[in-house]
């Protein structure tokens, strides 16, 4: 969305420009038409808009853009219909969209916004997509012909129907094939729908395949053309067939980003319960704490949104990871081999961190932006498309999984960790400092689960009650994955991730859980120790 | 279990802190019964705000009946059967003349047997699914009717929309809301297998499936819209996993029911420009009254970033209503003030009158605006005049002979115009 704000904006700077080089031409219908602007009522737009464009002077972007985009205004003072954008200042810089003339900047209360609403700005931005065509730019182009193909218009089509041959890119050339083919399956004689049924079968996007069916409907009414009935049904099942294909991929990714939420909630946790046996209930507040810190980071530097989340990694990890070192040294150490008592301790330790948030932070909800990389969607064809954050937290997930499982397999700490938590006395006896080897382990666990905070903030709000949502989930995830097993985590929470995800489509979110809860409690029958059990004496 | 009645028992403990005002004996007291924590705790807390400060303006225009009104503030921390419990404790050791209170349904109707027992009077400021009219509940925020029946209009006459997705979290307000929106939509020629329902729970934050079944529905070449009733936080990440798979709202618009001003304050409003919401208020409007309310609201709260909102604009009507009342019957003993009630008007903030009617609801404009990138609205469509609220669905078979009036000879909260009989039950 700002991007495309942003796009526009340069357009519309680009645009004056060239507007006032070029000479300006008396052009009183547009003149007269463009000061009805201020006074008609939102009901009364739709044709004038329309009347605007059909000019075709060459100011029309200069107004058609800011009004789609929320920049057009009008001066109270004397009805001038302008283009503004707000100033370092705080002041409106205002240009005059007939002339394009730069005026003398202004307050927000001596200019009036010209009004929209979503049909006028679906409007709009089919008039400015046949103007478009003929952009310079590629991309622009790209989406114009997209715009087209989804709403089509005849002043549209014949544009395309010429520039067609002209056009230099394949991409954009084919696009504009496939609007001309369906404006032929729309309007054609038998023969030009037969061939343009033809070649359309295989076209994801959506409209082809409307048409399609349109068009079969159309001749369920008459028996003849048996021909083009059959084409065309053989087209939408070629179609349907690719969908359903797409479709299964989605469902994969879907789960695969659920599962890789689970992982990352998880994997602290298969630490500090699955490695270290503490049934941490304040596990959930670390990883709010982690997205406390995502929030804190880029409220310090608002000016580097986009590197905010990498900073926030470290940060997160050593504030989540403190807070966790702090608890074990404070508390949980005194408590050791009594279960019971733990969990009463961090459950009382969670409900005052999640206290401490409403006091410091207040109890609405924090707004943690977004970088610019982690919105929109990878677009891999029209039926199939990735969200960006989804994609970076999956990559993200599995990298801090390998980073994790090298610290525990490979470094001298990993090695002293395992050696404790198998054998206490034995470590011990070895000069590892046990008590030592417990607060790092600890800090450890809740570093990452303060890092899923981080990643956590970009999908779900960050507020005092995040950890409550996802502990029961992380528990869950261990418990099923066999304790202190972490490949067991990865596989269990991927597995519970697709699941949910396929069952979701059918049986809606609260029934999926519900089952995947359900099927999870009858496997703990079978299998108590998970899907992979520790073996030999160190389990016990 | 254990831990369910510890967070219980403290809670108790710290309400009744709260509670211990230091009063004069002869007081007009008002009962303020908002939840002050838990997850309701965002939106209540900022009526009980309205209220007492309500309660200060009246009081430093010398008061009402020459006594100074008192709050009486009770914490029942988002916990439905605590409803029960602290109206109780209002009514029967407090003494409250009236309470101002709830915002979900299911707490209201946690409170509505304690109410009726006692025979207390109760003031409800939240737009809400209707079925119910009590002799003891003022409803002054909105009746399906009065929200998501012209919103349902806006989206077929002025967008065109043929397709309707109805999103919900799983709760009564939305199931009884989209029960009525079906058979609404079926009544105007809608196919069954143009409309989708969906339900999330509380909080739902991955919405990537249901988004993505969002677009699939709203690819058919039909113009689709989405209704929907997700309540509180959850709304945040499904505009924004629109926004992600490029969903517009130019190309599928989303009305919301329970998305305000108050739950846009302090987000990332880019991903949800141009999406709509129904509301009887919006703060955007420019009306003197209006003007007003926002500076002595934030004159009151200390914040000039604070947001006014339409539950806060029923907390007003309510208030002014109450105060009018209690003038007009000269006491603020229950049934006088409840039988006062009726036919009292007063200003809307959003221009016009709003009139209590004889079924407890009020009459008010219906407005619809579109989110703006400061999280405030525009208003695109309003009501040519008020709508009066229906406290029984005409599009529900169940209901639609019912009507509610509460003055003689009726006198009753669910008469049934075909049998002429009121079923006795009593809301």
């Amino acid at each position: 969305m700002l991007r495309l704000f942003s796009l526009l904006f340069f357009c519309v700077i680009s645009f004056n420009a060239s507007a006032a080089v070029s000479e300006t031409q008396d052009n009183s219908a547009l003149t007269t038409l463009v000061e009805q602007l201020p006074t008609t009522k939102l009901d009364k737009m739709a044709p004038l808009i329309k009347a605007i464009a059909a000019t075709s002077a060459p100011q029309v972007q200069d107004i058609l853009k800011p009004l789609m985009a929320g920049d057009l205004y009008y001066l109270k003072a004397n009805k001038q219909v302008v283009a503004a954008q707000k100033n370092q200042q705080q002041q409106y810089q205002v240009t005059d969209v007939l002339t394009a003339e730069a005026l003398t900047a202004v307050d927000k209360s001596a200019i009036k916004k010209i009004r929209t609403n979503n049909r006028l700005r679906g409007q709009i931005r089919d008039l400015l997509a046949n103007l478009d065509l003929t952009h310079p730019d590629k991309a622009v182009r790209i989406e114009a012909v997209k715009q087209l193909l989804q709403n089509p218009n005849q002043t549209g089509i014949s544009s395309v129907t010429n520039l067609i041959k002209g056009e230099q890119d394949a991409s954009v050339r084919e696009l504009m094939s496939v609007i001309l083919l369906i404006d032929q399956l729309e309007s054609g004689s038998t023969a030009e729908k037969l061939s343009a049924a033809q070649q359309l079968s295989g076209r994801l996007e959506s409209k082809v395949k409307n048409e399609l069916v349109n068009q079969l409907d159309l001749l369920a009414e008459q028996p003849e053309n048996a021909e083009l009935r059959t084409v065309l049904t053989k087209s939408i099942d070629d179609i349907e067939q690719q969908a359903s294909v797409y479709g299964l991929v989605e469902n994969l990714f879907f789960g695969l980003s659920l599962g890789s939420v689970l992982l990352l909630a998880a994997i602290g946790l298969a630490i500090t319960f699955g490695v270290m046996g503490v049934i941490n209930m304040a596990h959930g507040e670390m990883m709010m704490l982690g997205a406390y810190t995502t929030y804190v980071i880029q409220q310090m530097f608002p000016n580097l949104i986009e590197y905010s989340l990498l900073m926030a990694v470290p940060a997160a990890f050593l504030v989540s990871g403190f807070v966790g070192v702090l608890i074990e040294r404070g508390v949980i150490r005194f408590l050791k081999g009594r279960p019971l008592e733990t969990l009463l301790a961090t459950f009382g330790i969670s409900l005052i961190l999640q206290q401490l948030v409403r006091s410091v932070f207040s109890p609405l909800n924090r707004q943690v932006q977004a970088p610019q990389w982690m919105t929109g969607s990878l677009e891999i064809n029209p039926m199939l498309s990735l969200t960006y954050n989804r994609l970076y937290i999956i990559l993200f997930a599995l990298m801090v999984f390998f980073s994790l499982l090298m610290i525990l397999k490979k470094s001298s700490l990993g090695l002293h960790v395992r050696a404790v938590s198998q054998n206490r006395d034995m470590a011990r006896a070895l000069s590892i400092k046990s008590s030592w080897v417990d607060a790092i382990t600890f800090g450890l666990g809740s570093g990452i689960a303060g890092i899923a905070g981080v990643a956590l903030s970009q999908l779900t709000n960050v507020g005092p009650n995040l950890g409550q949502a996802y502990i029961i989930d992380s528990f869950l995830v261990v418990v099923f994955g066999g304790v202190g097993n972490l490949w067991g985590t990865l596989v269990a929470a991927m597995t519970m991730g697709t699941f949910n995800k396929f069952l979701e489509p059918s049986m809606g979110p609260v029934l999926s859980n519900i089952i995947v809860l359900v099927g999870l409690v009858l496997f703990i029958q079978k299998r108590p120790k998970g899907l992979f059990p520790q073996k030999g004496r160190s389990a016990d | 279990m254990k831990l369910k009645k510890l967070i219980v028992a403290s809670s108790i403990v710290a309400t009744g802190l709260m509670t211990n005002f230091a009063y004069a004996a002869d007081n007009i007291k008002v009962g303020v019964l908002h939840s002050l924590s838990g997850t309701m705790a965002i939106s209540e807390t900022t009526l009980k705000d309205t209220v007492l400060m309500m309660i200060a303006d009246q009081n430093a225009k010398g008061g009402l009946l020459g006594k100074q009104i008192e709050p009486v503030v009770v914490d029942p921390a988002s916990n439905w059967p605590l409803f029960a419990e602290k109206g109780r404790e209002l009514l029967a050791k407090e003494k409250v003349d009236v309470i101002f209170g709830s915002w979900t349904s299911v707490s209201r109707k946690s409170v509505l047997p304690v109410l009726e027992e006692l025979n207390g009077l109760m003031f409800y400021p939240v737009q809400y699914e209707g079925e119910e009219s009590s002799k003891n509940v003022f409803y002054t925020g909105a009746a399906p009717n009065q929200q998501a029946i012209p919103a349902v209009d806006y989206l077929m006459n002025d967008i065109g929309a043929e397709r309707f997705v109805l999103l919900g979290t799983d709760y009564v307000y939305p199931r009884t809301t989209n029960k009525i929106l079906e058979a609404y939509l079926m009544a105007k020629g809608v196919k069954a297998e143009d409309i989708m329902v969906n339900y999330t729970p509380f909080g739902h934050s991955d919405w990537q499936g249901i988004v993505a079944d969002v677009k699939k529905f709203g690819s058919t070449g039909k113009q689709t819209a989405v209704i929907s009733t997700v309540n509180g936080d959850a709304n945040i990440p499904f505009y924004k996993e629109l926004g992600n798979q490029g969903i517009s709202a130019e190309d599928i618009p989303v009305i919301a029911f329970s998305v305000g001003e108050e739950e846009l304050s302090g987000f990332d409003t880019k991903p949800l420009v141009g999406h709509l919401a129904a509301w009887n208020y919006f703060q955007s409007v420019d009306t003197k009254e209006n003007a007003e309310f926002i500076a002595n609201w934030k004159k009151y709260i200390g914040d000039a970033k604070r947001v006014t909102n339409d539950p806060m604009e029923a907390t007003y009507i309510g208030f002014k209503m109450w105060v009018k009342a209690v003038e007009k019957a000269g006491t603020t003993d229950v049934d006088a003030v409840e039988q006062a009630m009726i036919g009292i008007a007063v200003p809307n903030l959003t221009g016009g009158i709003a009139v209590m009617n004889p079924n407890h609801h009020l009459s008010k404009p219906v407005l619809i605006g579109e989110i703006q990138e400061d999280g405030q609205f525009e208003v695109v469509w309003e009501t040519a005049d008020t709508v009066i609220g229906d406290a029984w669905s005409d599009f529900l078979p169940s209901s639609k002979n019912l009507v509610s009036d509460w003055t003689a000879p009726i006198k009753c909260g669910n008469f049934d115009v075909t049998t002429a009989k009121c079923s006795g039950q009593k809301f």
